[in-house]
């Protein structure tokens, strides 16, 4: 395995934060390593529940990009609100919404958060503050502004997490938001996940300014490049970010530097990248085998580790078994939570 | 000859102003560019230029004059080497003016297109308003300013944002004074960005606030629709009814008058179409304002479809602490028994104009309001027409897929038997809206038209 810091997932990636992200205590190198590795497990679960024709519809997974979420949470306190667009059984788990009802909506089943009435792409919960799951490519980062201005309109302390992809950076409305959040010095970061393709159109295809962090700067927006692949990085810049916000400065971008191993959907074929390419970032940056290397190095026994994998695994299956045996919602449902 | 000054047309729909204020006495030189006087319309008050050189002749119009037709001559200039024994040279007396002046587009062929009269005494009483309630005069644009200022005084949750809704005090002036009472963090001036904004009331409205968010007007909203249909009509519903939005959309829908095609589109039956919304356009001024007072209240996303060309109507408004008016009721407004004619919002001048005219022929017409697009009242025009045997549906918009449609198949599809005709529609032109004042008059639906297919349907 390669050493943390090396060959980063794009060329830009040394500018991050200069040298080495602050350590963790084990503690949190532990609870980064459990709650990235729920995130894979469940995703390669839902993967293959996807390919046994449980899940339906569109199913994007978040392997490879487990850092940035788990990062972002460890760096947010009670109350900071997280919205994402359709990339987004990862942030749910990382809010602490429970896998059960992550896993049956996805398998359209009464006992997923929207009843089975969202799917993959749509999943909400009040008590975790995370307003969506959204599907359409951007509308979330102006929902995300206007969880901020809520925050400004209570003067409540919380910042809002919007997070989005390098395609949907190229959305006008990214920019209406933008705007406004600086104008009003809306409590909001911005956390631009550049997994390097949009759908299949690479960064260099479809962006003229492939700085994302630059992405603000005729708004005045700070922003910064994060080597998003280190969980470490992440929450750094996070606290960072979110110390700006909560100073009333306004609006902060992280560009978070990853990938994803997978397909942008299970259909996608990936034909548009090599091979060697997902092979190269999975071999020398994964997120968690950095993790699991540095624990290793400090003298965790690999005991340890195994008994959190079997945690998170136990946690897993039981959420594949309890959305494949959880009754399809009732015939009444189609009717209701049209109005209220 | 001494050259007149009329009085300015200073927005698409004003027919008169009030002249405020003369800020030249007569005898005083005036140069082009010069500000002359003041004058109030009903959206805001302007200041009128001269645009010929010359010395204030006579002032025809003192200020402090109200409701002064657009085109009556309100001064008089004199030229170089004229006096004032040229004055009697001018055309029209000003008191002969002020009665008669006809506006501008009179001056063409067709008559002004917007010339809509106030909205007409109903013959129904409202029964949402006790008996013996104290009624006020207002314009619509006041009844709708003060509901959302009643609810904002009655929750701190409510707050208002669009472009120039604070400052400004309203590009039509609807919000008028709130900013003063209310301060900049509840009403909001918004850039000019309809989708962003949009999307930040819904994200707002997600976390428990209720935001009124004005649009200038709605075919603006054209940017926005997919936050307000992706994202506040369908959340709920995706959520499993964990998370809502309790937030109104509101602003002119419809054709104003000579906009042309891009200014001047109903979105009812665009909107009407969705779950998860509710759809409002009212006619009457009470009905503006208790209607509104519901939708800052409700629970959902509600579209409240106002009309430009409605704002300055007076009507009767009643002085209730808290007059709410409930979402999906219809309204009779004139009760009859030959036909029954259905519409809402400024279609409805059409229709009690043609209730009139039919009247005179012997045709007694049953005028229902829907004032609510969706839910639809059906029951109220159901059981009208069990009664009437005959239906017309009036509105602005095209037929095509048009709230006029829906009527139509609802009464089909639970009045069937009790028709004596086809419903006929009378709707706007299957054309964009055009400019010329002639053509635009023919695109839009006409109370002639109205009675012509009551006639119809009737077999006269």
């Amino acid at each position: 395995m390669a050493a943390p810091k090396k060959a980063a997932a794009s060329a830009e990636h040394d500018k991050t934060n200069g040298g080495s992200p602050p350590e963790f205590t084990r503690e949190q190198e532990l609870k980064a390593l459990r709650d990235m590795l729920l995130i894979r497990r469940f995703e390669e679960k839902a993967g293959q529940l996807y390919g046994m024709g449980a899940i339906g519809g569109f199913c994007h997974l978040y392997i490879g990009q487990e850092a940035v979420v788990v990062g972002m949470q460890m760096a947010l306190k009670e109350g900071d609100q997280v919205i994402t667009g359709y990339r987004d059984h990862g942030h749910m788990l990382a809010t602490g919404m429970d896998a059960n009802g992550v896993m049956a909506e996805l398998t359209g089943r009464r006992g997923g958060y929207s009843k089975g009435k969202g799917g993959s792409m749509h999943m909400f919960s009040k008590e975790k503050h995370f307003y969506g799951g959204h599907g359409i490519v951007g509308a979330q980062v102006s929902l995300g502004t206007g969880l901020a201005f809520a925050n400004n309109y209570r003067s409540n302390g919380n910042v809002s997490v919007t997070y989005f992809g390098d395609g949907a950076a190229n959305q006008g409305q990214v920019y209406e938001s933008f705007n406004m959040a600086e104008l009003w010095k809306l409590p909001v970061i911005y956390v631009i996940e550049n997994n390097r393709y949009a759908m299949g159109t690479s960064v260099s295809r479809a962006s003229a300014q492939q700085d994302f962090s630059k992405r603000g700067v005729s708004f005045n927006i700070p922003g910064k490049q994060v080597d998003g692949m280190d969980v470490r990085a992440v929450k750094a810049a996070g606290e960072e970010a979110a110390a700006w916000c909560r100073a009333g400065k306004g609006p902060y971008i992280l560009e978070m530097q990853t990938y994803r191993y997978r397909g942008h959907s299970m259909s996608d074929p990936a034909k548009y990248r090599t091979r060697e390419e997902v092979e190269k970032v999975r071999h020398d940056q994964d997120p968690i085998e950095q993790v699991r290397n540095r624990l290793l190095a400090a003298k965790v026994s690999e005991a340890d580790l195994k008994a959190i994998d079997a945690e998170v695994r136990d946690i897993v299956n039981a959420s594949a078994d309890f959305a494949q045996h959880d009754p399809e919602p009732d015939a009444a449902e189609l009717w209701t939570d049209v109005y209220r | 000859m001494p050259i007149q000054v009329l009085m300015p047309a200073l927005s698409p729909t004003m027919e008169k102003g009030n002249l405020a204020k003369w800020l030249k006495k007569e005898g005083e030189t005036i140069k082009s560019g010069d500000v002359i006087a003041e004058i109030e319309t009903d959206k805001a008050t302007m200041e009128v230029e001269a645009t010929d050189e010359g010395t204030l002749g006579k002032i025809l119009i003192p200020e402090g004059t109200a409701d002064v037709a657009v085109n009556t001559p309100i001064a008089t200039i004199l030229a170089d080497g004229e006096s004032a024994a040229d004055l009697a040279k001018a055309p029209a007396p000003a008191a002969k003016a002020a009665e008669s002046a006809p506006p501008a587009a009179a001056k063409a062929e067709a008559p002004a297109p917007k010339a809509a009269p106030a909205p007409q005494a109903v013959a129904e009483p409202d029964p949402e308003v006790p008996a013996g309630t104290e009624m006020i005069t207002q314009t619509i644009r006041e009844a709708l300013r003060d509901a959302m200022a009643e609810e904002m005084r009655r929750d701190p949750d409510v707050f208002v944002m669009g472009e120039e809704v604070a400052e400004y005090q309203g590009a039509y002036k609807v919000t008028q004074g709130l900013l003063q009472e209310f301060g900049a963090r509840r009403v909001i001036d918004t850039p000019i960005t309809e989708h962003g904004f949009a999307g930040v009331g819904v994200g707002a409205a997600m976390t428990g606030l209720k935001p009124v968010v004005e649009f200038m007007t709605f075919n603006f909203a054209m940017q926005a629709i997919d936050q307000i249909i992706n994202s506040a009509a369908k959340t709920l519903y995706m959520s499993g009814g964990q998370m809502g939005c309790s937030i109104v959309f509101r602003g002119p829908n419809g054709a104003a008058a000579r906009v042309a095609a891009q200014h001047s589109q109903d979105y009812s039956a665009w909107y009407s179409n969705v779950p998860g919304l509710k759809v409002i356009a009212p006619y009457s001024a009470a009905d503006y304002k208790g209607l509104l007072k519901a939708a800052i209240r409700d629970p959902n996303p509600v579209i409240f479809l106002e009309n430009e060309v409605l704002y300055g109507h007076t009507g009767e408004v009643p002085k209730l602490d808290d007059f709410i008016v409930p979402i999906g009721k219809a309204r009779i407004v004139r009760s009859g028994s030959h036909v029954s004619i259905i519409s809402w919002s400024n279609g409805m001048t059409y229709a009690l104009k043609a209730a009139d005219e039919l009247a005179k022929e012997g045709i007694e017409a049953e005028v229902i309001d829907l004032r609510t697009l969706r839910p639809m009242d059906t029951e109220t025009i159901i059981n009208s027409v069990k009664k009437t045997g005959r239906a017309v549906t009036v509105e602005e918009g095209w037929a095509q897929s048009g709230v006029g449609a829906e009527i139509a198949a609802r009464i089909m599809e639970n009045a069937f038997d009790y028709l004596d005709a086809p419903v006929a529609r009378v709707a706007g032109k299957d054309v964009p809206m055009p400019y010329a004042a002639n053509l635009e008059k023919l695109a839009l639906p006409s109370a002639a038209e109205v009675v012509e297919a009551a006639k119809a349907v009737c077999y006269r």
